[in-house]
């Protein structure tokens, strides 16, 4: 009894190194998303192509979607678009959300730089932005086929992180909306 | 001395203009001003994680304190106000996390260790205190006495 007791300081020492060292690798950048599970926010905001046309969360049922928040003052924006070019000639069916910016440097990009998204919603005021939690652009929703916020991802998409991570995910709800 | 105390008084009179650049919501009434005040020190500021919306510079804290002062004005609670961020921006955003399961740890384990250490501490003290006190520790048993004299008897070669 009175060697274990002796090994005491020595377990509490392991507990605690452990715990630290596996807080070593952990991002503190990445929040949890309050959201998942949760429906995408109501919104009624203008189409950024067609500004006479609204726009609704009703629009994004239907099929699995890729919900890309992004802006022209975003570098990494910028950086992610070729990739979110690619995985909209593939199939991937990807909405953007056009966050704090201005409408014709908005278009602009779009038509300079190709658009990958099949519905433009034009956030001017970040209204939506705020109920989607969102704290820096670029951020990307996967939303089910019900309209269900499944997973967050903040920050920039490449190839590598899209066929590891994240193509999983979207298949997984390709998979749930088609029985 | 006869510069610094210029340089000083400039130092601070700038330094309130500062101050009052932030702030440039105006309130009904001075609870609200306080209650202002109270809400963006206590949420913190989800993109530049270790300050609070009051001293946070980015966008998204402008953003979330002219949230807070809409808020404010449609007459919510302070408790509403909190719960609409937490809604968006999960528990992080709370300098002051709830009381729960998971923050149990955070709340009471500080303490815990504090209590423990001195538990431990308290202890060591007894137990050393009454070997010492203890004739047994102080007194040779006969065999020991024995065995002690013929250790200082011998002589060395």
């Amino acid at each position: 009894m009175k060697r274990l007791l002796l090994l005491l300081p020595l377990a509490i020492f392991l507990g605690v190194a452990v715990f630290l060292y596996a807080g070593l690798y952990r991002d503190p950048a990445e929040l949890p998303s309050a959201l998942i599970g949760k429906p995408f926010p109501a919104f009624s905001l203008p189409a950024l192509d067609d500004p006479q046309r609204t726009i609704t969360e009703a629009d994004l049922k239907g099929k699995p979607a890729l919900v890309n928040v992004w802006a022209t003052w975003c570098p990494s924006c910028r950086f992610e678009h070729p990739v979110l070019n690619k995985l909209a000639e593939a199939g991937v069916n990807i909405h953007g959300v056009n966050y704090k910016d201005e409408r014709a440097p908005a278009r602009q990009w779009l038509s300079d730089l190709h658009n990958p998204y099949q519905l433009n919603i034009e956030d001017a005021k970040g209204t939506l932005g705020l109920d989607l939690g969102v704290y820096g652009a670029p951020e990307t929703f996967f939303v089910d086929a019900n309209g269900i916020i499944r997973h967050k991802y903040v920050g920039t998409i490449d190839e590598k992180l899209w066929r590891e991570k994240l193509a999983p995910i979207y298949q997984q709800l390709l998979d749930e909306a088609t029985p | 001395m006869r510069r610094l105390l210029p340089a000083l008084v400039l130092g601070v009179a700038l330094s309130g203009n500062l101050q009052a650049a932030i702030d440039t919501y105006e309130f009904d009434n001075e609870a609200d001003r306080q209650r202002y005040r109270t809400l963006v020190e206590e949420l913190r500021c989800p993109k530049c994680q270790n300050q609070n919306i009051a001293d946070s510079n980015a966008p998204i804290a402008m953003d979330l304190r002219a949230e807070i002062y809409r808020m404010l004005e449609e007459g919510r609670s302070n408790d509403e106000i909190i719960q609409h961020l937490v809604l968006r921006y999960g528990d992080f955003v709370r300098y002051k996390p709830p009381l729960d399961a998971r923050t149990f740890l955070l709340w009471f384990g500080p303490a815990a260790l504090l209590l423990g250490g001195m538990g431990a501490l308290l202890v060591i003290v007894r137990r050393r205190r009454r070997i010492e006190s203890s004739p047994v520790a102080t007194e040779l048993s006969p065999e020991e006495r024995e065995r002690l004299a013929t250790l200082l008897d011998r002589k060395d070669p």
